[in-house]
């Protein structure tokens, strides 16, 4: 038909064309900008409005951190030494303070030469929480965690190493009896002789054996009043301690909230509802006015050892509403696999329903957590000098009189550091116990 | 074949309380009940006790007599003459406005941020990130006394408005004044015929709700979609201003002046109020930011892609998929940041600011030596306020939750 091969008339093309970069518009930081800045009016509106805001503050701001004096021994001084170097008018911060009060600032007016028993407490306290925030680190340190609370208290209040000593013995009497008292007692009978036995050594015999131990061999180091303890310390010590305490306490009142019995339920849910509907600060006057009241007359004990306990309970009813939140989210089949494995309640609630509980409630747990830390500056208004009790003793004197947001950023900061690690840790533990393949 | 037989006679044996499942629950709560009971008993006789060696009695009689201390903020009548039970309504209504104020503004500050933290706009994203974060990581208690702190050092004194070239000067066409010693706004004044006026308001908010239903009832029958929202701000606005100027200004606002070393006229909002309603709500609404966020986040990107396919504009595809779906996951925590702050504002001492708990909670107590009674009736106080928050949302909550058939 026709001459015309197809040699000339080819549609395949047989060359590759060489990559071509994509348009300048649709590349690197303008298609990011484009993007992610200016899709549309709304949003480049709303970049421009950020951009001003971040601009203001940091106008008014960063020069004033910058600039700021490190080195002075009062505000007027301060004052002298930025006329001099910046003129009259001249904004800039008197950091000063800090560097001439950050001792006070974290410890309060703990004695100076004691300050390394604090320090050395926190650290035991971090080696002792080691294995439980972290798998990866030797299982034998949980024997610094069993040790720890008895030797921290020592280590801040000092006095007679056999006081704590002679509390924990209670612990080990009370495990004793129930690791080994099961062939005689049967297990209903050895738990319930554990808990009776150190509540009768403690109240009758702990005294005493401290008394004689500490005469027969004094070994003590110098005693430190609570109410020479303040700042941060304060802060932490009151933080940690009802934390801990308020977590297997919120945990009983959770089970007791779940429970069919009806008084035992209904006595939970009461003194969750109380606590939780009144404010911490009543709580704490309630604690510093009236808890003398309660007591046999005579009774007068510390005024921190007071704050803790009111703390704890507070703490304690939020961290039950949020573990009840995980038990009621656990589906049903697991109780009932855990009946038709025949195991008995504690068993069940411990091997199978708390673990996986917990687990879900870990957002909520570490929020109370932050919340019930944040909360130790109320203690402020019962009179004990906590980082913010502290900022207004230390406006108080003449020297530094008038400062004020050089210890609020400092207080600040240090508080955001502490709750924002501890809400970064919970995020990583969620990711760690996430067992849905998702 | 099988022989019946008997069930062993039934014979109570005392190990049967323990070991029998069936009285065991009942032992184990005799036992907390009378464990619980003792541990009471010896509260009361403690206190019993230990009220008597003081001379004390228990008695609300202190309620009736003379307070004799002033109360700067006051929404009712009150003076140093007025009885303690007085100051105490005055302090309740005070901690009730500040919570009132706050958990409005706590909401809308929320909201907004809580959407803007999703927006797709990196420098908004982050931005909001940092608000939130700074809020939920430091103390409430830090908040108030900074933001106290910037309110009373940061603004200018009223004499600074004095004079031909004044250092500060008031702000929205001379209305506003903001102080060191609070914040002036316009008063209004309620003249001849306001009742009237307000009375046309009232009667237009029952036509919007009266127009709404109706168009909704026509929709659901025919089908026809009324423009309700044009209506309803048409409604809001056009009868109240037409009535304004028939009735001849009955409400005229007063303007704040400076008079003497202060000003003058107006409404004063105190620093002390100011700084801690802010505070409160800026905290709050961080918190409230996260609830929002989540709720979004929890309604799955299908139920959008869905409502896009049977062909809903974006607008009604938030308001009719979207949104109810979210605010089932966002009312429950919304709630529990409604009553916190409502008790945070107990932080009130911090500042000054005259609440419930620094007129019966403090100078009351202080002055009578009632502190059993005191702190009773002010546990009380906040025990029943929540009570009411928390019932008053949760109905509202089991009216907009998943209706399960």
């Amino acid at each position: 038909m026709s001459d015309t091969h197809a040699h000339n008339a080819s549609f395949v093309r047989e060359t590759m064309l060489p990559e071509v970069a994509p348009p300048a518009t649709q590349t690197g930081v303008i298609k990011w900008v484009r993007e992610n800045l200016f899709s549309s009016w709304l949003n480049a509106l709303l970049t421009i409005i950020s951009l001003y805001v971040i601009y203001y503050v940091l106008s008014h701001t960063l020069g004033w951190m910058l600039y700021g004096i490190w080195d002075a021994g009062s505000l007027s001084e301060c004052r002298e030494i930025r006329d001099e170097i910046y003129g009259a008018d001249a904004s800039v911060a008197c950091w000063a303070v800090l560097a001439d009060r950050w001792d006070q600032l974290l410890f309060g007016f703990y004695p100076q030469d004691l300050y390394w028993r604090p320090v050395l407490a926190l650290l035991v306290f971090f080696v002792a929480v080691a294995p439980i925030l972290f798998e990866n680190v030797p299982r034998k340190l949980f024997y610094v965690t069993a040790v720890a609370p008895f030797l921290c208290f020592w280590l801040i209040w000092g006095g007679s190493i056999w006081t704590p000593i002679a509390v924990a013995l209670g612990f080990v009497i009370g495990g004793v009896i129930i690791r080994f008292g099961d062939e005689i007692l049967g297990s209903l009978g050895a738990t319930i002789a554990g808990l009776v036995v150190p509540i009768l050594y403690w109240l009758f015999f702990a005294g005493p054996v401290a008394g004689g131990l500490s005469a027969i061999a004094p070994i003590e180091m110098q005693y430190v009043a609570s109410d020479e303890i303040g700042g941060f310390m304060l802060a932490i010590i009151i933080g940690v301690t009802s934390i801990i305490l308020s977590f297997p306490l919120g945990i009983v009142l959770a089970l007791g909230r779940q429970s069919d019995l009806f008084i035992i339920n209904k006595s939970c849910v009461f003194f969750i509802e109380v606590i939780r509907s009144v404010p911490l600060i009543v709580w704490l006057f309630t604690a510093s006015l009236l808890l003398n009241y309660f007591l046999p007359p005579g009774t007068n004990f510390d005024l921190l050892l007071r704050v803790i306990i009111m703390v704890t309970f507070f703490a304690s009813a939020y961290m039950a509403e949020v573990i009840r939140g995980g038990l009621a989210a656990l589906p049903r089949g697991q109780y009932e696999g855990a009946d038709s494995l025949g195991l008995n309640y504690w068993q069940s609630m411990q091997l199978i329903i708390l673990p996986q509980a917990l687990k879900i409630s870990i957002p909520g747990i570490v929020n109370t957590f932050i919340g019930v830390f944040k909360d130790t500056t109320l203690v402020v208004f019962v009179g004990l000098s906590d980082p913010i009790g502290f900022s207004n003793l230390i406006r108080a004197t003449t020297d530094w009189n008038g400062i004020y947001w050089e210890l609020f950023i400092f207080i600040g900061a240090c508080f955001f550091i502490c709750c924002f690690a501890m809400s970064k840790y919970s995020q990583f533990l969620e990711r760690k116990l996430r067992t849905d393949h998702r | 074949m099988a022989t019946m037989t008997e069930p062993p006679a039934e014979t109570f044996r005392l190990s049967q309380l323990i070991y029998d499942t069936r009285y065991r629950s009942l032992t184990i709560q005799v036992v907390a009940f009378i464990l619980i009971m003792a541990g009471l008993f010896w509260l009361a006789s403690n206190t019993v006790q230990n009220l008597q060696s003081l001379g004390k009695d228990f008695n609300f009689g202190f309620l009736g007599q003379r307070a004799g201390y002033d109360i700067n903020q006051r929404l009712v009548e009150y003076t140093n003459d007025s009885t303690h039970a007085r100051a105490a309504l005055v302090g309740i209504l005070n901690t009730l406005l500040v919570a009132f104020v706050g958990c409005i503004i706590a909401t809308i500050v929320g909201v907004i941020a809580g959407v803007l933290r999703l927006s797709n706009n990196w420098i908004v994203a982050r931005l909001m990130a940092v608000y939130v974060e700074g809020f939920r990581n430091i103390p409430t208690l830090l908040w108030i006394l900074i933001v106290f702190a910037i309110m009373t050092e940061a603004t200018p004194q009223p004499r600074d408005f004095r004079g031909d070239d004044p250092e500060a000067s008031m702000i929205l066409f001379d209305t506003v004044a903001i102080t060191n010693r609070g914040i002036y706004t316009p008063a209004p004044v309620w003249g001849d015929g306001a009742l009237m006026l307000v009375l046309v308001f009232i009667a237009s908010l029952v036509g919007i709700w009266a127009f709404r239903r109706y168009a909704r009832k026509r929709q659901e029958q025919t089908g026809d979609i009324l423009p309700v929202f044009w209506t309803s701000l048409g409604l809001f606005f056009i009868p109240s201003i037409l009535f304004y100027f028939i009735l001849g200004r009955p409400v005229t606002l007063e303007y704040p002046e400076l008079t003497g070393f202060n000003f003058s006229g107006g409404t004063h909002m105190r620093n002390s109020f100011i700084a801690l309603t802010l505070a409160l709500a800026l905290y709050t609404g961080a918190f409230i930011a996260e609830n929002v966020r989540s709720g979004i986040l929890a309604v799955s990107k299908g139920q959008t892609e869905a409502a896009f396919a049977l062909g809903l504009r974006p607008n009604r595809t938030m308001n009719l998929v979207i949104l109810p779906q979210a605010l089932r996951v966002i009312i429950p925590p919304l709630i529990s940041q409604y009553l916190n702050l409502t008790k945070n504002s107990s932080l009130a001492i911090a500042v000054g600011y005259m609440d419930v708990r620094s007129t019966l909670g403090g100078i009351t107590i202080n002055q009578t030596g009632r502190e059993l009674e005191g702190m009773l009736l002010l546990g009380l106080f906040y025990l029943i306020t929540s009570l009411i928050i928390s019932s008053l949302m949760n109905v509202y909550n089991s009216s907009i939750k998943l209706k399960e058939r």
